[in-house]
C-alpha cells in the first residue's frame, strides 16, 4: 500500500475502534434520554466513576480485566441509581432544562469526590502489554482489538437485553409512549430506575475503556463527553441503534480529521459534528426511534 | 483586609453584569444558555489581546470585548435559534467548551494555556494595590448601575413585553405578529454584549487570563446568583451575585479550618460544596422561578415533547 493509503486505512480503523468505544456510553445516554427525557450531563462523572471503580478492582484488588469491567459496571449502575433517585427524580417535575443544570452540578460534585479521594495524578491500568501486529503497513494493538469485541459483546448484550427481556419490552413501552405505557400496567419508577442503572452503568464502562487506551484522572469523563454527546446526537437523540452509528461516525470523523487537524481538536470535531446534524437533519440519522 | 474586601467587591460586580446578561437572555427571552463562559472567554481575550498587542486604550478594548461577543452570539443564536431548549442546552455547553479548546490551542494568537500575562489596568502602574482595586470597584460600580438601569428600562419597555410574551408562549407572540427568531437573536445578542464586557473588565483587573479560568463552574456560579436572586428581575441578579461571592469567599475560609488536607483536597471540598449548595437551591427554591422551556418552544415533530412533566 502506499503511504498515504496506508495512513488513511489506520486512522479509518482506530476511527472504527474509538467509535465501538464510543457507543458503549452513547447507548446508555440515548436509552437515558429516551425514557427519562432530558440531557444528562452527569454522565461524564459517571463515566469517571466507572473508570476509577475499575482501577481499583484492577489495581488495587488485581482483578483481570473482565471481572474489573463487571466491577465497574455495577459501580457506575448503582451510583447512578441513588444519585437519580435522590438528586435528579425531583427536578424531573420541574421540566427537562432545570434537570439538565441539575445533571452538570450533580457532575461537578461527583467529579470532585472523585478528586477529594483520588487527587489529581494520572494513573494506568495493570495490564498485560502485547505487541503491535502491523499487517499491510497498518498496525493493529491486540488490546485495541479486545476493546473492540468487548464493546461488540455489550452492544449485543444490550440488544439482546432490550428485545427479550420482559424489563426491556416495558422500557422500550415507555420510551414509546408514556402514557401507553401506564395504561398498560407498566411501573413508570421501575423503568425509571433500570434505566438509570443500565445507563450510568454503560457510561462506567465506557469510561474504564477509553481509560484501558492511555490513563484516568477525574476529568476523564468530562473530556470524553462531548464526543458521547455527539454520537447520540448524530445518531438521533433516544434512538439506540442511531447512538452507535452515531458513534461510528464521530469515532472515524475525529480520526480522519486528525489529516488536517491537531489532535487536541478532537472534541472541537464532536461539536461541530453535533451542529452540522442539528442544522441539516435535527432528528439525527436514524430519524425514528427504533427503540 | 480591606483591599480583599474591595477585592470581593470587585468579583461581585463582575458576577453581576453576567447575571444582569443572563437575565436577559434566560430570565427575559427564556433561551438556554450554558455556555455563558464561552461569551466571558471571547470578550476578555478580545479586549486582551487588543490592549496588550495592539496597544489600543483599556476603553476600546472593553467595548470591543462586548461587541465581539455579541457578535459570536449573534452566530450562535442563528445556528441555535429554531432547537429546542435541551439541544440548546447541549449546543450551548459545546460551544463553551470548543472556545476553550480553541484558546488552548491556537498559541500563535492565544499563548495557549500560558495564558496572556500583563495586560493593563486603568492606571495600574501609577496606584497602590488598595488604591487600583478601590479605583476598579468605583468602575465596576458605575458600570453595573449603567447596566441596571438599561437591563430595567429593557424589561419594561415593548421589547422586553415581547421577549417576555415569547418565553411564556411563542406561538401567542407569532400569532400576535412578532418577529420571534428575530427578538430571540436580539436578546441573546444584547446579553453577550454583558456578558463579553465583563470577561474584558475581569481580564483588565486581574491582569492575568488563561483557558482554565473558563470553566463550566463559573456557568454554574451565575446560574446560581440567578437562582438565589430570583430569575427574570435585576434587582434579583445582582444581589445573588454578591451572595454567591460571598458564599464562595467563606468556603475559602472554612476549608482549610479542616485538619489534614492537602491544597487538591481543598479546592475539590469547595467545588464540591458550591455543587451540592446549588443543588439544594435549585431543588427547593427554584419552584417558578424558573422558565421552564417545554412543549410551547419548537417542538419538532419527530421528538415529542416530554409527556411526562
Amino acid at each position: 500500500m502506499s503511504p498515504f493509503l496506508a495512513e488513511f486505512v489506520q486512522l479509518l480503523l482506530n476511527g472504527v475502534m474509538a467509535g465501538a468505544i464510543l457507543a458503549v456510553p452513547a447507548l446508555g445516554l440515548t436509552a437515558m434520554f429516551a425514557v427519562l427525557r432530558f440531557p444528562n450531563f452527569a454522565l461524564a462523572s459517571h463515566a469517571t466513576a466507572g473508570a476509577f471503580a475499575g482501577y481499583v478492582a484492577n489495581v488495587s484488588f488485581g482483578l483481570p480485566l473482565i471481572p474489573s469491567l463487571v466491577f465497574a459496571f455495577f459501580f457506575a449502575g448503582l451510583l447512578g441509581l441513588v444519585s437519580d433517585e435522590v438528586v435528579l427524580k425531583p427536578f424531573r417535575a420541574m421540566g427537562a432544562i432545570t434537570t439538565a443544570i441539575g445533571s452538570i452540578a450533580l457532575t461537578i460534585a461527583i467529579e470532585n469526590l472523585i478528586r477529594f479521594v483520588f487527587a489529581n495524578e494520572l494513573r494506568g491500568y495493570d495490564l498485560p502489554i502485547a505487541r503491535d501486529m502491523i499487517v499491510g503497513g497498518v498496525r493493529i494493538g491486540p488490546q485495541q482489538m479486545q476493546n473492540l469485541a468487548i464493546s461488540v459483546v455489550i452492544m449485543g448484550l444490550v440488544f439482546a437485553f432490550l428485545t427479550f427481556t420482559r424489563m426491556g419490552k416495558a422500557m422500550r413501552a415507555v420510551a414509546d409512549n408514556p402514557m401507553l405505557a401506564d395504561i398498560k400496567g407498566i411501573n413508570a419508577d421501575t423503568v425509571a430506575r433500570i434505566v438509570s442503572f443500565g445507563g450510568m452503568g454503560l457510561a462506567g464502562l465506557g469510561g474504564m475503556l477509553i481509560g484501558l487506551d492511555t490513563s484516568i484522572d477525574p476529568l476523564t469523563g468530562f473530556r470524553a463527553m462531548l464526543s458521547v454527546f455527539a454520537a447520540a446526537v448524530v445518531g438521533g437523540l433516544g434512538s439506540l441503534p442511531g447512538a452507535i452509528v452515531g458513534a461510528l461516525v464521530v469515532g472515524i470523523g475525529e480520526e480522519l480529521c486528525l489529516l488536517v487537524l491537531s489532535p487536541s481538536y478532537r472534541s472541537a470535531v464532536g461539536f461541530l459534528a453535533i451542529l452540522l446534524v442539528l442544522v441539516l437533519r435535527p432528528r439525527g440519522i436514524l430519524g425514528q426511534r427504533a427503540y | 483586609m480591606e483591599n480583599y474586601i474591595i477585592a470581593m467587591g470587585v468579583s461581585a460586580g463582575i458576577y453581576a453584569l453576567m447575571a444582569l446578561g443572563m437575565n436577559i437572555i434566560w430570565g427575559m427571552a427564556g433561551l438556554i444558555n450554558l455556555g455563558l463562559v464561552g461569551f466571558f472567554a471571547v470578550g476578555a481575550y478580545t479586549s486582551a489581546l487588543l490592549t496588550v498587542k495592539f496597544g489600543l486604550p483599556i476603553v476600546v478594548g472593553v467595548m470591543a470585548g462586548g461587541a465581539a461577543a455579541a457578535l459570536v452570539g449573534v452566530i450562535v443564536s442563528l445556528v441555535t435559534v429554531r432547537m429546542r431548549g435541551d439541544y440548546l442546552a447541549i449546543v450551548t455547553l459545546g460551544f463553551a467548551e470548543t472556545i476553550r479548546v480553541f484558546a488552548t490551542n491556537e498559541i500563535w494568537l492565544t499563548n495557549g494555556s500560558d495564558g496572556i500575562s500583563g495586560i493593563p489596568g486603568p492606571f495600574r502602574g501609577a496606584l497602590t494595590p488598595v488604591e487600583f482595586n478601590s479605583l476598579y470597584l468605583a468602575i465596576m460600580v458605575v458600570v453595573v448601575a449603567v447596566a441596571y438601569v438599561l437591563v430595567e428600562r429593557l424589561s419594561y419597555s415593548p421589547f422586553g413585553r415581547v421577549l417576555r410574551a415569547i418565553r411564556d408562549d411563542e406561538q401567542v407572540a407569532a400569532v400576535a405578529g412578532k418577529q420571534v427568531l428575530l427578538y430571540k437573536v436580539q436578546a441573546f445578542a444584547l446579553g453577550s454584549v454583558a456578558l463579553g464586557v465583563a470577561g474584558a473588565l475581569y481580564g483588565h483587573y486581574t491582569s492575568y487570563i488563561a483557558p482554565d479560568i473558563f470553566v463550566p463552574l463559573l456557568t454554574l456560579y451565575i446560574k446560581l446568583a440567578l437562582l438565589a436572586g430570583g430569575v427574570g428581575n435585576s434587582k434579583g441578579a445582582v444581589l445573588g451575585a454578591f451572595v454567591v461571592v460571598f458564599f464562595l469567599e467563606c468556603t475559602r475560609f472554612i476549608v482549610p479550618l479542616i485538619p489534614a488536607i492537602t491544597p487538591v483536597q481543598g479546592a475539590a471540598l469547595r467545588e464540591l460544596i458550591v455543587s451540592v449548595s446549588l443543588l439544594v437551591i435549585l431543588r427547593f427554591r427554584s419552584g417558578g422561578l424558573i422558565p421552564e422551556a417545554r412543549s410551547h418552544l419548537v417542538v419538532p415533530a419527530a421528538l415529542p415533547a416530554p409527556t411526562r412533566s
